[in-house]
């Protein structure tokens, strides 16, 4: 699982939770895949990230630099920037056999098996 | 796909898709390439700009051959699927798309406006079925068409290829979408021909109530993949053409039984007689 799709998820499925965002992340083993730079899809896809989510993240999954705090203003053209948010977004992947996502909530545990996060609830639960 | 029967009868989707099945996916090349040119033709109906990248959700995303379809015509995506089995080919074949274990009838687990688009193959007419005592089709495709329409961007396309079981299923479906606030319609590709026939749900996030619709395709171009015909009744002609008679057929009934060490009568000299008319 990328960061991208761990920005992206949220546990809204369950019953009465409200907004299930953001999961939180507990992994601690990543790996690192290097993928195709698009810096053009890259600045329509920044928009919707949240950006402190994605570096709470970054930092939760340590091994790897930093991330700037904040969005840059000029993303969309600083290259440098856009490189960086690649790396997190698209490189970074959870490979973890133990790995799991946590829901804000109901703290309900979304378990990382073999990098797939499993979102399968209870029918009772929805 | 197994032949004559529809799968979604014979077991939930979780079920059915196991490793025998999974492996199908990436081996019979027939199959593959009929999903293939169902991706392709669904993502021409998605109607997406050229030469741009798009954020695209795979619904029943399975083995990734989609995906491989949509990586073609440059996109990232992001895939969800029940079954277990089927994402680990999708992840043997290291498909370029992130990968997640969910059922679309509990929702799809995205923040909202996440994707600029979204597609599915050959999955929409499971949700059709109640395979578990507290499956309810209405309310799973309801909760499903819902959390759609939120994780769309304003004005993208939904865009499902499916196979439904009658007139009954389509309405059904149609219904649910459109209570979830989409607008759109069927696209019917080669309506003529039973076999190529092929069903588009074409579902639009905002816009107009009624938006027009593509094209279907209607003829059957020379690329189309080939069908062979299927014998109309493969146990007759296994056995050799020869229709058997009722007493042969319940005597072999019978022995079928005996074999399986069933309970069953014994044999006499009415066995497989008619009853006279006075009984």
């Amino acid at each position: 699982m990328k960061l991208f799709t761990h920005n992206m998820l949220t546990s809204k499925m369950i019953r009465n939770v409200q907004v299930g965002y953001p999961l939180k992340l507990c992994a601690s083993e990543v790996k690192i895949t290097p993928t195709d730079f698009r810096p053009g899809f890259l600045s329509k896809v920044i928009p919707k990230i949240d950006w402190t989510v994605l570096v709470e993240a970054v930092n939760s999954v340590g091994n790897t630099e930093p991330l700037p705090p904040a969005l840059a203003e000029d993303y969309d053209k600083n290259d440098d920037f856009l490189r960086k948010a690649h790396h997190a977004l698209f490189e970074i992947e959870i490979e973890v056999i133990t790995g799991e996502m946590e829901c804000p909530e109901t703290g309900r545990k979304f378990p990382i098996q073999n990098g797939v996060p499993n979102m399968l609830v209870n029918e009772d639960e929805v | 796909m197994s032949f004559g029967k529809r799968p979604e009868l014979t077991a939930p989707p979780e079920f059915f898709y196991n490793e025998d099945e999974a492996r199908k996916y990436s081996q019979n090349s027939r199959m593959m390439e009929i999903q293939g040119e169902m991706a392709e033709r669904a993502i021409e109906l998605l109607e997406l700009p050229e030469d741009e990248s798009k954020l695209i959700l795979d619904i029943g995303c399975g083995s990734g051959l989609s995906g491989a379809a949509l990586e073609e015509a440059g996109h990232y995506w992001v895939g969800m699927d029940i079954s277990d089995a089927m994402l680990n080919v999708a992840r043997d074949r290291e498909v370029e798309g992130d990968l997640i274990l969910s059922d679309m009838g509990q929702g799809v687990p995205f923040r909202p406006g996440s994707f600029d688009g979204a597609i599915s193959i050959s999955a929409l007419q499971w949700l059709c079925n109640a395979d578990k005592r507290t499956h309810k089709p209405v309310q799973r495709l309801y909760r499903f068409f819902s959390s759609l329409y939120g994780v769309l961007d304003n004005g993208s396309r939904a865009v499902f290829q499916f196979y439904p079981a009658d007139q009954g299923q389509t309405d059904l479906i149609m219904q649910q979408a459109k209570r979830a606030g989409f607008n759109g319609g069927l696209v019917i590709d080669f309506p003529e021909s039973s076999k190529a026939k092929k069903y588009y749900l074409v579902l639009v996030v905002g816009g107009k109530s009624n938006p027009i619709m593509p094209q279907p395709l209607t003829n059957i171009h020379s690329n189309s993949v080939e069908y062979t015909e299927r014998p109309q009744d493969r146990r007759r002609a296994l056995a050799g053409g020869k229709t058997k008679s009722v007493k042969d057929w319940i005597q072999d009934k019978k022995d079928r039984r005996r074999r399986q060490g069933k309970d069953t009568k014994h044999d006499s000299k009415y066995t497989g007689r008619k009853r006279s008319s006075k009984f």
